[in-house]
């Protein structure tokens, strides 16, 4: 199957480029003053979050258009949770495949599914706000805020690469996953 | 929306009478607390941390336990001679199923707070008269955030396998930021200093009210129709 194929050579694509932000940033990026190499997680992690956050509004999004914009009979959203790094959301996405492999009929459970997607987009907000609430071990926001950030170019470079690797992972993952269960469903018509 | 909030009370009435009637559920969810409490006493060794220390976070795991007793309890009620699709047929809307549902689960979650309140002053000999009013705000806004998301999820779980189990996982994601927030207010509170601290957290919980009271109001059609 072509979609497949295509996200399997995304995600190739984007474990190499994971590959590369790995020597970029441990070769190639100044070490940073205060934190020492530990500042490196910085690269990886931070990318990552921003996904795991990402996708839970995606699920959302998808969702509101199942439930109030789209033809029912088709249903178009089970994923992987694999770049999850925070463990609530983890366990959301966890929930998520739970509820949907204790739900038999198709259509039960596409709107069971939908249901708690929705719900769980809105709760990543308050996830997000949470995180501002407290001191945390993570430094403030120093990329994404109202002054010109304050990373220097070279920091700024590894950071803006390892996210287009981590974007091209995450679109690998969910177009196989995607296409995967496209084929489940046309075997099950076929059965 | 007179209506909805006519139907809503005559539903919750309902749910709250068969209660009262036979009285098993409510029973069982305050011994439950009850004994939630006594077991936290003996998991404690109070030479170690003060009692203060503790409090909140014992007050808050009770009070989850025994809210997810009662969410579960709700719709599984309905499932017993069809009874859903009786409700279902009645000439009410979806929302105000869902309201009276949500209206019925917080009365039963109040009582069993009701009751474990005290109990739990008085196990841990922690000072509750004197931030009484703030404590019961702080009680009050926490549970009806997490009842609203709970009676939305109990309604779907409730016709899969393994419901008992289901609900939790799913509901306790969503729970944790309000009992963070719920949490850091009670210590605030019990450690006798003044409710403008808390009145972050406050915010917070009143905002995730707000959005998933309305959400749920909004979604709860999607798990009943047919």
């Amino acid at each position: 199957m072509r979609l497949l194929k295509t996200g399997r050579w995304i995600t190739a694509l984007g474990f190499a480029l994971l590959a590369a932000v790995y020597v970029r940033a441990v070769a190639f990026t100044p070490v940073e003053r205060m934190q020492g190499v530990a500042q490196k997680i910085f690269y990886l992690h931070v990318p990552a979050a921003i996904w795991t956050e990402t996708g839970m509004v995606l699920v959302g999004v998808a969702s509101v258009f199942f439930l109030f914009l789209k033809d029912p009979r088709l249903a178009w959203w089970t994923w992987d949770a694999r770049l999850t790094l925070t463990l609530l959301l983890f366990l959301m996405y966890v929930g998520y495949l739970l509820l949907r492999g204790a739900v038999t009929d198709p259509g039960l459970r596409a709107r069971y599914a939908a249901v708690l997607g929705i719900s769980g987009m809105c709760l990543v907000p308050f996830v997000h706000l949470s995180v501002y609430m407290f001191r945390t071990l993570h430094p403030q926001p120093i990329v994404l805020k109202p002054s010109a950030p304050s990373l220097p170019g070279a920091m700024l470079a590894t950071l803006a690469f390892s996210f287009l690797a981590f974007s091209t992972l995450y679109v690998g993952f969910v177009t196989q996953r995607y296409a995967l269960s496209l084929l489940r469903e046309q075997a099950d018509q076929h059965a | 929306m007179a209506d909805v909030l006519r139907h809503a009370w005559r539903l919750a009435r309902k749910d709250l009478l068969v209660e009262f009637r036979s009285r098993t559920a409510i029973l069982s969810a305050v011994v439950f607390t009850v004994l939630v409490l006594m077991v936290f006493n003996f998991g404690r060794d109070p030479t170690a941390v003060a009692a203060v220390d503790l409090a909140p976070s014992i007050l808050w795991v009770t009070f989850t336990f025994a809210a997810m007793l009662a969410l579960n309890r709700a719709f599984q009620l309905e499932l017993e001679n069809q009874a859903l699709d009786g409700l279902l047929l009645a000439p009410v809307s979806r929302s105000s199923i869902y309201l009276g549902k949500l209206i019925a689960n917080l009365m039963f979650v109040a009582t069993v707070e009701g009751v474990g309140l005290p109990r739990f002053a008085l196990f841990f000999n922690v000072p509750i008269l004197n931030v009484l009013g703030p404590l019961l705000a702080v009680i009050a806004l926490a549970t009806l955030g997490f009842v609203a998301v709970g009676t939305l999820f109990s309604a779907m779980t409730a016709r899969t396998r393994f419901a008992e189990l289901l609900l939790p996982v799913l509901l306790l994601p969503f729970m944790i930021p309000p009992l963070i927030w719920a949490v850091l207010a009670t210590a605030t509170l019990l450690a006798g200093r003044p409710l403008s601290e808390a009145a972050g957290w406050l915010r917070l919980l009143a905002a995730f009210d707000i959005v998933f009271v309305t959400l749920a109001f909004f979604l709860f059609p999607a798990t009943v129709n047919e």
